[in-house]
């Protein structure tokens, strides 16, 4: 297999351009649902390759992400919605939540600098779902957040006149909402991985490395593994809070309810599944945990009545049960993702030998 | 002592440290001269490596202190000792497995340069020439320590001899004044342990005071201007190593006598 190589040539990029462009036509046919399924796949790439800064990278297991993720979301929604009279522009917006994000990065960072493994994973769990009970009681004595109820009417992104939102005439092709998301989405994807790639292989990529292998060592050579703790956290928080806002944005209703903690766990899942910390691994396993419950959900319920002519379990059931076997065989069978690094990949290969 | 030596590099005034009650180390008391090869030798459990670990900001010690290189070292963190040129290495090997040999000593070159995220974000040209000037000192400490050929490898799967070559480069990466070897030589063969002998001797050629400290007292004698001996945590004697093999204490200290 060499992908890796076929994705450099040109050749290679030309053809996955294409693909890239004509995919949300291609879905398209089969309804606008399936254009948004893949918005949100792209969204949680971007989220996933975040996450993969802090724990790919850094080898900080982070079981709290998703409360980044609600902070830009949030932010977006109280100054871009009626619910404070606010509508300012993305470039304002953007910037805030992202920096508001980074600090709650810090904030979470901080605290935890001594903690590994499993008490940093139960602490930054917990600090998760601070954040989500505090979006869901923030209603009362003055109303911040709306509570339960969430916000609603948040503005779509725009720049000027043009709005993601609703159907535009783009030469003579009517390109719909979800679709347009998904070209800006695109782009801030490829945003992100440039900035993975960049990072992974210069002095601060490798300073993280180098803490996520042995942290007595890496403070023995010098490297102040404090400040670089807190560099990974608020890097990949940032990344969050840009991601949520597009979120906030692009389905113009948040609530507490969409920042659980089963997100942050398919978040980590996406990082792991794919294979930690190797680049087109982290994007493959965001794709496929997005699309594959979809496909799922679609799926299960025709298949069981062609096979047995009735529905014999509830599909939502039904689909995680699928979808979890699914995890565990990967787990099983891939214990280093399905598209693990190739350094991995050989490392394996000889301890297999 | 007479105004003609050299200054040392290295002063450990009364440096004491201990855990719960047991003592590590009491008030050693040492002082490691520019350019030479200093060893430190003891029984199991004599105090080296807390004494090591005090000297390298892994541990505060109790009492006393340190001067390197004319200022008093800030005992608290171990990136501010690598920071003012103290390099160490492991007693048993702390690489970064995961990573190629290469990067390892890639590395070690962090404390010395500068790039930060925006850099590596950019790329600018300044960016582009550390990164250059760091992986080409990186191949240098390579070839310098003999493991050019497995560079691309995972430092996991290197050989046990080669892991510990590569950790001296790794450390060496650090551009050290002083660079402390934690038993090099344990678990080495023969023809190994003089390779290193080898490779030790010529670091200190090529103007790096060091700090051994060692098991094997054949390599010790043979290769150290002077020696110092622990034992139960405290200083028997400190000279060269003709008269410390022939001192009592350190016999009794060895032969448990």
């Amino acid at each position: 297999m060499n992908f890796g190589r076929f994705f450099r040539s040109t050749v290679g990029i030309a053809t996955l351009a294409a693909l890239l462009v004509a995919l949300p036509f291609v879905a398209a046919m089969g309804g606008q649902a399936w254009v948004r399924i893949l918005d949100f796949a792209i969204l949680y790439v971007f989220l996933a390759l975040g996450l993969n800064i802090v724990v790919g990278l850094a080898g900080l297991l982070d079981l709290g992400y998703i409360a980044f993720y609600a902070v830009g979301a949030y932010t977006w929604a109280l100054l871009a919605s009626p619910h404070f009279g606010l509508h300012w522009p993305i470039w304002a917006i953007l910037p805030i939540g992202a920096g508001l994000a980074c600090l709650a990065g810090v904030v979470l960072g901080s605290p935890t600098l001594k903690l590994r493994g499993d008490y940093l994973a139960i602490v930054t769990l917990g600090f998760g779902e601070i954040v989500r009970i505090f979006l869901n009681n923030l209603n009362a004595p003055i109303n911040v957040t709306n509570g339960p109820q969430g916000i609603t009417l948040i503005d779509p992104v725009s720049f000027g006149a043009f709005k993601f939102s609703g159907t535009t005439q783009i030469f003579g092709f009517a390109v719909s909402g979800p679709q347009k998301y998904y070209f800006l989405l695109i782009a801030l994807a490829i945003l992100v991985i440039i900035i993975n790639l960049r990072l992974q292989n210069s002095r601060i990529g490798r300073a993280w490395q180098a803490i996520r292998e042995d942290e007595i060592a890496a403070k023995a050579i010098g490297i102040n593994t404090r400040n670089l703790k807190l560099l990974a956290f608020a890097m990949g928080a940032s990344f969050g809070g840009v991601a949520g806002g597009i979120f906030s944005a692009m389905q113009g209703f948040v609530s507490p309810e969409s920042f659980s903690l089963i997100e942050s766990i398919m978040i980590l899942a996406m990082v792991v599944l794919g294979g930690m910390g190797h680049i087109p691994g982290v994007i493959l396993g965001a794709v496929l945990l997005t699309v594959l419950p979809e496909v799922l959900r679609y799926g299960v319920g025709p298949l069981q009545m062609a096979l047995f002519g009735k529905m014999l379990a509830d599909p939502e059931s039904l689909r995680m049960l699928v979808f979890g076997l699914a995890l565990v065989l990967v787990m099983r069978f891939k214990p280093a993702g399905l598209w693990p690094s190739p350094v991995r990949r050989r490392e394996l290969q000889e301890t297999g030998k | 002592m007479s105004a003609n030596l050299p200054t040392p590099l290295l002063e450990a005034r009364a440096v004491a440290k201990h855990f719960g009650g047991v003592k590590a180390l009491r008030d050693v008391s040492l002082s490691i001269r520019r350019g030479e090869i200093y060893g430190l030798i003891g029984p199991n459990g004599a105090g080296k490596t807390t004494f090591f670990n005090c000297m390298t900001g892994l541990y505060v010690p109790d009492g006393g202190g340190f001067t390197f290189d004319g200022t008093p070292l800030v005992a608290d963190a171990s990136d501010k000792a690598a920071a003012r040129g103290i390099a160490r290495t492991f007693q048993n090997i702390r690489l970064f497995g995961n990573m190629t040999a290469l990067e390892n000593v890639m590395v070690g070159r962090h404390v010395r340069t500068r790039a930060g995220v925006l850099g590596a974000i950019f790329q600018n040209a300044a960016t582009r020439a550390e990164e250059a000037a760091i992986r080409q000192k990186a191949i240098d400490l390579l070839h310098y320590v003999r493991i050019e050929e497995r560079a691309d490898d995972l430092a996991r799967n290197l050989s046990y001899g080669d892991q510990r070559r590569l950790e001296i480069a790794r450390a060496l990466a650090t551009d050290p004044k002083l660079l402390c070897l934690d038993e090099p030589a344990a678990g080495m063969n023969a023809t190994e342990t003089e390779q290193l002998r080898e490779l030790i001797d010529g670091i200190r050629r090529d103007g790096t005071t060091i700090l051994l400290i060692e098991h094997d007292v054949k390599l010790v004698m043979g290769l150290c201007d002077r020696v110092a001996v622990l034992d139960y945590g405290a200083l028997l004697i400190e000279d060269v190593p003709a008269v410390v093999q022939k001192d009592q204490r350190v016999i009794e200290a060895y032969l448990g006598a």
